[in-house]
């Protein structure tokens, strides 16, 4: 995906994460800018499913060719589903960041913290003072 | 994720339109907007191992000493044999403090019985300037930056020779020579046959308003534009040393491997330091890994028992995370397991030997 973009059904939290929020379940992965500042995607190393996450606190590493990278929780809840098939197309977060790079699926424990999260405008909005 | 600084406090390249136009992504890099990748380094990283790269390295730092102390002035301050350079030739070499400190590695290149460039790093060049002005007192010698004289370019891989030669209407200077060449109707082009990625190439030295017109003949010869991702990947696969991970002030040249420059027969500063070290051996000494279990170890990691990571990626050719790291002397030998604590999991290692990446046997896929 060469070109930045931020889905508007998506909310976005600052540390570059996204999320899709379906009732009380939703998925998580990184957003474009992220998977632009890493490079190249070589491992996701996901916590087991039943891993309790908590918003703003690292859950998972994301690791590049330069880098290695925290992965912060959007939201709060436990982890239902994991990508498997990360660990073989790691690459998949920069060809596809909202689509075959997701990375979890989490049952909120605190629905409401949603309202918390960015809008893509605002989103994209905050992206101006790092230098996009 | 890091904020990018204000682009306006930092200098730049006369190749950042050409940068720009390929789509690079730029960062700072001591100092300077560098293209850190065009389209990918592991895709950027193959392309020198099979074919050409072209590298902007106009950051690089160039100290002029001339003069009829050059020669002599020159070996008190790097620590290889100065004297043993024939017009026309260059040589790798360190500065060292009097404690046998490394303050810098650098080439040097011979142009004339007494005028020499001096290449520093970037993150050095001011650093370079000042030790190398304040110990040219007493030599009839003159220092001169001449960092805003040149633009560099480094050509690298298996067709970077060819590509360069089809400009030149002479023979380009062989493996560690220098001489002036017309290349792509450019004059004063001092082609260097040098280069940091464990391939054959060039080096070029052309003037600023100049660099946009060999770069775009080397594009049109097909030179694949490579940044500074991949000559680290480039380098630590051929486990050349950079200064700031393997080489700092409070290391010496014997344990990072670097004893072979090293001539302390001519009296260099830190000599003294550096022949006590050889002589006694260095606790801990520079060796390059791999990772036997996945993952990659990264700068900072500790070794368990004792040291640390210096260098740490995913090596593009062979497909695991490589490195070097300081390590106990007596588990320099390679084929030693060691481990390593990857934030908070120790991961299994092996020391290996250098390079970590054989030219002899290409499996670059």
């Amino acid at each position: 995906m060469p070109v930045a973009n931020y889905p508007s059904d998506l909310r976005y939290h600052p540390d570059h994460d996204w999320a899709r929020v379906d009732g009380d379940v939703a998925t998580f992965g990184v957003t474009w800018y992220a998977q632009e500042q890493l490079g190249e995607v070589v491992f996701f190393d996901p916590p087991p499913v039943g891993t309790q996450v908590s918003k703003g606190r690292p859950y998972a590493e994301l690791e590049s060719v330069k880098a290695v990278s925290d992965v912060v929780a959007p939201l709060s809840g436990e982890i239902l589903e994991v990508n498997e098939a990360l660990s073989d197309s790691p690459e998949a977060v920069n060809q596809d960041p909202y689509g075959e790079g997701w990375f979890v699926k989490v049952r909120l424990s605190d629905p409401v913290e949603v309202d918390s999260l960015l809008d893509a405008d605002a989103y994209e909005g905050s992206l101006q003072g790092a230098g996009q | 994720m890091n904020r990018v600084p204000d682009a306006s406090q930092l200098a730049t390249t006369p190749l950042r339109d050409r940068h720009e136009a390929e789509g690079a992504k730029l960062v700072p890099f001591a100092g300077w907007l560098m293209p850190l990748q065009y389209t990918g380094i592991r895709d950027e990283h193959v392309a020198v191992r099979r074919g050409a790269g072209m590298f902007d390295v106009s950051h690089m730092g160039v100290v002029e000493t001339s003069g009829r102390d050059a020669e002599a002035f020159l070996q008190r301050v790097l620590t290889n044999d100065v004297a043993r350079m024939v017009e026309g030739t260059a040589q790798y070499s360190l500065l060292c403090r009097e404690d046998g400190g490394v303050l810098d590695d650098v080439f040097t290149y011979r142009l004339e019985a007494d005028r020499f460039l001096t290449i520093t790093n970037a993150a050095n060049h001011g650093k370079d300037l000042a030790w190398i002005g304040h110990h040219a007192e007493g030599f009839a010698v003159e220092v001169r930056d001449r960092i805003s004289d040149f633009a560099m370019l480094a050509v690298q891989g298996p067709r970077a020779r060819g590509l360069v030669g089809e400009m030149t209407d002479e023979p380009l200077p062989a493996r560690f020579h220098v001489a002036e060449r017309r290349v792509a109707g450019v004059s004063d082009v001092l082609v260097c046959g040098t280069g940091y990625t464990g391939e054959d190439g060039v080096e070029l030295l052309v003037a600023p308003e100049d660099a946009g017109t060999l770069w775009d003949a080397l594009r049109q010869g097909g030179a694949r534009p490579v940044g500074l991702g991949a000559r680290d990947t480039l380098r630590l696969e051929a486990c050349f040393h950079l200064y700031g991970n393997e080489l700092m002030e409070t290391r010496g040249p014997i344990e990072a491997g670097l004893g072979w420059c090293c001539k302390e027969e001519t009296d260099f500063i830190g000599s003294r330091a550096v022949r006590a070290m050889r002589e006694t051996g260095p606790r801990e000494r520079l060796i390059p890994f791999a990772m036997t279990d996945g993952r990659i170890a990264r700068p900072g990691n500790p070794v368990v028992g004792g040291g640390e990571v210096t260098s740490g990626t995913l090596s593009p050719c062979l497909g695991v995370g490589i490195g070097m790291a300081y390590v106990g002397s007596a588990r320099g030998i390679p084929g030693t397991p060691i481990e390593i604590d990857v934030r908070g999991r120790t991961r299994a290692a092996e020391v290996r030997t250098k390079p970590l990446y054989p030219k002899e046997t290409p499996t670059c896929p």
